[in-house]
Parts: C-alpha cells; structure tokens; sequence
C-alpha cells in the first residue's frame, strides 16, 4: 500500500500529538499520525507528577529561574537557546491545554494548582518553589487524553498499529517512512513532504525500567543505522523512586507534597547529601545518594537493596486525594499502604536525555556543523534539542513535548507548505521486506527474549547509575557479542496477523544498536555530570568535556561507533548562565 | 510456585474455532499474570498474541477476561487469583471479534468513543490566562478522568454483547467527564446522542461496568447522572 502526506508524525504521544495539531492547522496541509499503539497507550500517559511552568499560582516565579534550574540542572550541558525559549513558551503551552480543557487540579481561587518538585528553586537557587502545574498525579494521562481528544476534534488521520521499519533518506533528504501494519502484515510506504520523529525513548535497554514494554528506542536506531548521529546519549536518567524490584514510578510529586526518603536506620539521608532542598534534589543526586546508602549497608528488605519511601506524617486526606494513582500501585503491587507504611524504592531507569538532534524548531541534524537531514523533525523524548542537558528536571518532559512539539509541528507545516514530493526510490520497501524475510527465515534457534534479557541485565550493570571504563569496555564486547547472536534470531512464528513475536525481535535489533551507541558514547566521556556518573572520573571537567556527543556508526565497520563533538550553546536569546559549580 | 495458565487460542489463518491450551509456569506468588503470558510467549509459546504496553495499568492494553473477570493483566496478581498448584483461565474480552488469542478488534469501540464528542467544546475567546475553575466544579468530573479507554467497562456490559450498536459504557463516561465539566458548553450535542435509542437509555444498571473497571470508577453511578441530565436537559 501506498499513502502520501504533506506531514507525516510517527508517533502519538504528548510531542506527536502536539505536532499533529499544529500541523493541521496550517493551510494547506494534509496531516496523518501512525503509532505502533493506540494514541491513547502511548507512555505520555504514565508520567505522573506534574508539568513546570512558573505561571506563580502559588508563589511568586519567573521564567527566568525556570530556565535557570533547567540549565543548572542539566549540570550546564543544556543549550541556553532552547532552555530560554521552553521556560518562556511553556507558560503559554500550559494555558493553551487548559483552553483545550485540560481539567488540572485547582487552587481555592479557581486557578491551576502547582506544588513543588525536584530541582525546581526560586531566586536561582535559595529554596524549593511551587511550579509543577498537576491534575492529580495523572497529569500525562490528562495532557495525553486531551491532545488525543483535540484530535479527533480536528479530524487527524490515525495510522493505529503500524510499526515503523524504515525511514526513507536520500542525500539527506527523508522522503518518506516504511511501516508494518499489525493487524495484516502489510507493509505500507507512507511518501511525505515532511516526516515529524516523536517515537519516545528506549528505557528497555535496561532491566529495571519505569518504560513500558514499548519502549525500544525503534526511531532512533533506524536513525542511527544510516549513519546519522545521536547526540548525549551517555546521558541516561534513572529516577530516584521506582517501586522496589518493578521499577513503576513513584511520582516526584510525592516528595513535592513532603515525602522523605530514609534509610534503614530511618534516617532522613538526603541532609547529608544537599542540604538546601534534601529530598527535593535533582534525580541524578538523590539517584545516586540512594545507591550510596546501598552501598554502604543502609538499605532496606531482604537484599538491602531498597530505601524507604515515607508518606506516613502526611494527612491521609493529601495522599488519597492528591497521590490517588501511586497509592493504588504500592497497594496492587507490594500490598503496602502508604498511608500507614512505608514504601520500599529502588532507583529505575526512566529518560534519555540524548536522542536525534535537532535545531529549536525540531530540524533533525545530520551532523555537529549543523547540516540538517531535510524534511526531518524531531520531538519529545527521541528528539535531542538538549533542553536537558545531562540530567532533566521532573517535569520538563511533559513541558518539552509541549513546546517542542508545536514547534516540530509548525516547522515542518510551513517546510511542506514550498515543498515537493521528493521522488521516492525505486522499490523504497526493499530494505524493510528484507528485514522481516531474514527474521523469519533465518535459519538460527537463538532465543530473542534470552538475548534482550541479557541486554537489559548487563546494561544495568555496565552503563547504570555508576559508571567505569573497565566495565564499559566489558560491555562493548557484550553488546557485540549480543549482535552477533541477533543475526541468528529466527522468527517461528509464520502467521500475516498480528505477529507480534516479529515486532518483538524487530524491537531487540533497535535496542541492541542503541546499546551500541549508548556504551561507546559513555565510555569516551572522561567525567562525570549530571546523570553520567564515573567512578574513575568523578569531577565535572568543562576544559575538555563541556560539549556534545555525536554518535555515528562506523558504516563501513559495522559494531564500531565515531565520536564526534560539538559546543554547548552558552546563551540564551536575552540571559546566560555560567557554568559553575552544581551543589542544592 | 507451579500454576497453570489456560488460554484460549484463536488464530484465523489456520484455525476454524478457538481451542484451549495450557501451560505449566513457574511463578511468584507477586508476579501479574501479564508476567506469566510474557515468559509464556518469550519462552514456551512464541506465537501467542496479546496487546501490552505499559504493564502498570494505566494504558490499557492488556484487558482481558482472567477467571472469569475483565481486568487488566499487568494489574491482577498470581496470588489474588489462585493458590500453588492452580489454574488461571484468560480468555479474550467479550462482544469485539476477535482477531487472534487474546487480541480484539478495537475499531468499534473507538467509534463508539467518537460518536459521543469527547473533546472540549467551548468557542468563547479565550482568557490570557487559564478558564477559573472551583474546587468543587472540578471534582464533579473527576471519576471521569480516570478512564484509561482498556474496554473492560464495556465488554462486560450484556447489552453490549447482544447489541454492539449501544455505545457502552465507556463511551458514557467520556461523555459525562465534559458534560459535567463547568467550562464545557457542548452538553447539549452530547445529550442529544445519548438520548438516542444506542444511548443512555439501553443501560439496566447491571453494575458490570463498575465491577470490572480496573480504575475503580463508580460508572453505573455516572450513567444515571447522564440519564438524569439527558431527562432533565440540564446539569
């Protein structure tokens, strides 16, 4: 089957649906969104806690402090251009989904509520501030319902359940996308003007994830494989509060609403560790101070290898109207209430800060001087415009998808409104149908799920919260070892419909190229900042590391990755921030 | 501890008729059953199909009938369900065909999702700021919200079994969420198709809808406060 679009948007999560809907409403402009999902499933849904603006409902705030904990908070690896534009265009974006009727949790006088989360301060620094705007602590739910609900509204074309094989790029120009229809097993060549990435990340490389099963890092690795770069990909967030052994996220919100974090001994740790706003630190810090107290023996259960969530000395009241989600999950999985116990957290896996790279409007780069792969855009987690630097901020997700991905969204409109159909190749499907023919008649038994769940054990152990050049070679050598096995993945399953052991093995092969990129990338990085911590290089150093990595593979040795760098952007349109420095 | 898992398998390209199949797994008592259909599909069986995505219950995907009951498999656990040496049945939701094992056709559902327009309607300029809205106005909705759209509401309706044409009660509480919203003003339009003979109407206050939802909203309360303002034309 053959489609044609002005605009194509894989994927429909918070930043795709944004961009659909900006999209569509630019003249002239034909617009379709495909999703290996349903819309309504995309993993925007489960973000929980709130989105950063500094609207000051609560107390006094400003953009500027906004953009000033972003950019200290991505430990200064964050471009001061696109953290600039975000702090200021996501107060807009906020009062624009609540015209679109997004129901956000309200103060007494009517406005949106906000409380405080992680790493966000007033008067640059001096105490926590109350910016994360929240509807309950289902707030991706809600922004993900609405944009879904605008949607339709607007009449979007909806590709459900197509996996995406292939992106059609010639001479640097993407013409087009190459998709599996689930429910037949067709393949489908959708030719576009314009093609918008805001696939999501790739949290299932590791092995104790807040990702869904989804997540696999699917438009990235296509990118990758032909040899365009991935940018800051060492940078990999674990956040500080997963149910133990699960990895489900507890929100931030929880220790926004006054949750404390203790050891075994019941001690409230994160005193020692920042003292100016203690459980309310960036993730990479409070991340990090969790595995240290492991370490040295204060953590809690069976294994000692948990720390203890305390809601306990909230009101009741607070927690069941306020944190009603992440109540019912440590009551279904653990059988503990929060109300009276505490609840046993382990760090888990949960953001790339590093993805595509793209310029402010969401224009894919296909390399560090700037040149860019044209009609390509990039939005949301998969997309690098390196608004979170090193380590991202709780709630920045969700406002990224929102500004970012207008922006993507009219980008590409206003780029597919002078354009022309690019012509398309001659057999642009070949590529993908090979792929699936060697997947299911390769002639090898080796077991997809063995291979992916050795991935996801050694990268946890290799390239997780603490890091070191010893390990990381290890695992170079694992993920090639792994690859190597993968060409022997035979599919068993010959059915046309709904295969979804075909999808699964197609998803390892994305995850395995993203190991690679991910492992070499981290390995090169001789420092530590933000949530890329060293243990055999454990200061900041901005003399030779205050810069971006761009990750390419070796086309001509496949397995072997090129790095390559290029400057942080140090100012913003008005205001700059000098790297100096992190400590709360 | 050993349960065993019986699916019911359909898969049109080679079979005529759904058949049973079981398996032997060895679980904890923690583990949801969605752990026990993955190591199934990673490890024993490679062809069974079933939708899953975020495997905390806040997408859902994996709505399915276990024991009997429509829930979500990433959301019910082994030990809430049987004891060692037991049997977990999972069939496919009831009145979507079904497109293979444990895998329904969507498509009408969503229809029916859309035809009730839910999406916010409200062309008054809008502020510089955002709409005020009270305390109290936004807690009238709030059940709605919780919807994460999985089917288990519907698909455990009788009604809907014998006519697919109803709308169902998922598709109400869609409704319901913006006709009680106090910024909203599309009521009117809503009211009307609910007022239609596939609408409010149709329901007789089973309560299946309410048990089976996995986000524990009191749905069959929220259909006669639909009922309500479609008889009174007004909220």
């Amino acid at each position: 089957m053959h489609h044609r679009y002005d605009v194509l948007v894989v994927g429909a999560g918070g930043a795709g649906l944004m961009a659909s809907l900006y999209a569509a409403k630019s003249k002239n402009v034909s617009v379709a969104v495909i999703s290996k999902l349903y819309p309504t499933r995309s993993h925007t849904g489960a973000a929980q806690g709130g989105v950063g603006a500094a609207l000051g409902n609560v107390n006094e705030d400003h953009w500027e402090w906004h953009m000033f904990d972003t950019i200290k908070g991505g430990d200064y690896l964050t471009d001061q251009d696109a953290a600039e534009i975000f702090a200021k265009d996501v107060i807009e974006a906020v009062y624009e989904l609540e015209h679109m009727g997004l129901p956000f949790s309200r103060l007494d006088n009517g406005k949106i509520a906000q409380r405080k989360f992680g790493g966000h301060t007033r008067e640059y620094g001096k105490s926590a501030v109350e910016r994360a705007c929240y509807a309950v602590d289902r707030t991706g739910h809600m922004i993900l319902q609405t944009l879904y609900q605008q949607n339709v509204k607007a009449g979007t074309t909806f590709y459900n359940e197509f996996q995406v094989l292939d992106l059609i790029i010639e001479d640097n120009v993407c013409k087009g996308v190459v998709a599996l229809e689930l429910s037949s097993g067709e393949i489908h060549t959708f030719h576009a003007k314009a093609v918008i990435l805001a696939s999501g990340g790739y949290g299932r490389v590791f092995k104790i994830t807040s990702n869904a099963l989804s997540l696999t890092g699917d438009l990235m690795s296509i990118y990758y494989r032909k040899g365009l770069p991935l940018e800051d990909l060492e940078f990999y967030q674990f956040h500080p509060t997963g149910i133990a052994k699960l990895g489900i996220l507890i929100t931030e919100g929880a220790r926004g609403e006054g949750g404390i974090l203790r050891n075994d001994s019941g001690e409230r740790f994160m005193e020692r560790y920042a003292p100016t706003i203690k459980d309310l630190a960036p993730r990479d810090m409070v991340s990090r101070a969790i595995y240290r107290e492991i370490r040295e023996g204060r953590g809690v259960g069976k294994e000692k290898d948990a720390i203890m969530l305390d809601l306990t000395h909230l009101p009741k009241d607070i927690i069941e109207s306020r944190l009603p989600d992440i109540t019912d999950f440590a009551r279904t999985y653990l059988g503990v209430d929060p109300v009276k116990e505490l609840v046993p957290i382990q760090p888990t896996a949960h953001y790339a800060m590093g993805g595509v790279p793209t310029t402010i409007d969401g224009e894919a780069l296909a390399s560090e001087d700037g040149t860019q792969v044209r009609g390509l855009y990039a939005a949301g987690e998969v997309a690098c415009v390196s608004l979170h630097g090193a380590n991202r901020l709780g709630t920045n997700s969700l406002g990224d998808l929102i500004v970012f991905g207008r922006r993507a969204g009219l980008a590409a409109a206003k780029y597919a409104q002078k354009a022309e159909f690019e012509t398309l190749p001659n057999n642009p499907d070949a590529f993908s149908k090979g792929l699936i023919e060697r997947l299911r008649n390769g002639s090898g038994s080796d077991n997809a799920a063995k291979i992916r769940k050795e991935l996801q054990d050694t990268m946890m152990m290799n390239v997780g919260i603490f890091r070191n050049g010893k390990d990381m070679e290890a695992q170079i050598q694992i993920v090639k070892e792994l690859q190597a096995r993968y060409k022997n993945v035979s599919v068993a399953d010959p059915s046309a419909r709904y295969n979804t052991e075909l999808v699964e093995a197609l998803e390892l092969g994305f995850l395995l190229d993203i190991a690679e990129a991910m492992t070499a990338s981290a390995l090169n990085r001789k420092e530590s900042r933000g949530a890329h911590d060293r243990e055999d290089f454990t200061e900041r150093n901005d003399n030779d590391w205050l810069k971006h990595t761009m990750a390419y593979r070796d086309m001509q040795n496949p397995g072997n990755v090129i790095l390559k760098y290029k400057p942080v952007v140090l100012k913003g349109e008005t205001l700059n921030f000098v790297p100096k420095p992190r400590v709360y | 501890m050993k349960v065993t898992v019986k699916v019911q398998r359909y898969n049109p390209e080679k079979d005529k008729k759904p058949t049973w199949q079981s398996f032997a797994v060895e679980c904890e008592p923690g583990d949801r059953v969605l752990d026990l259909l993955n190591h199934i599909k990673w490890y024993m069986d490679s062809t069974l199909t079933y939708r899953r995505s975020c495997a905390h219950g806040i997408c859902g995907s994996d709505a399915m009938l276990i024991n009997g009951r429509n829930r979500l498999a990433c959301k019910i656990l082994v030990k809430d369900l049987t004891k060692e040496g037991g049997t977990i049945t999972v069939e496919p939701i009831r009145g979507l065909k079904v497109e293979r094992d444990l895998l329904v056709d969507m498509e009408p559902f969503f229809d029916a999702y859309r035809a009730v327009m839910p999406f916010f309607i409200n062309d008054d300029p809008a502020p510089a700021g955002e709409r005020l809205q009270s305390v109290e106005d936004r807690a009238i909705f709030d059940e709605g919200t919780k919807c994460i759209l999985c089917a288990c509401c519907t698909t455990s309706c009788p009604i809907f079994w014998v006519n697919g044409r109803y709308l169902g009660p998922a598709s109400i509480v869609q409704a319901h969420r913006f006709i009680f919203d106090s910024r909203d003003k599309g009521s009117d339009q809503r009211l009307k198709v609910l007022n239609q003979n596939t609408g409010v109407w149709r329901c007789r206050t089973a309560y299946n809808c309410t048990e089976a939802c996995p986000r524990d909203i009191p749905i069959t309360e929220l259909i006669e406060e639909v009922k309500r303002a479609v008889l009174y034309q007004k909220v």
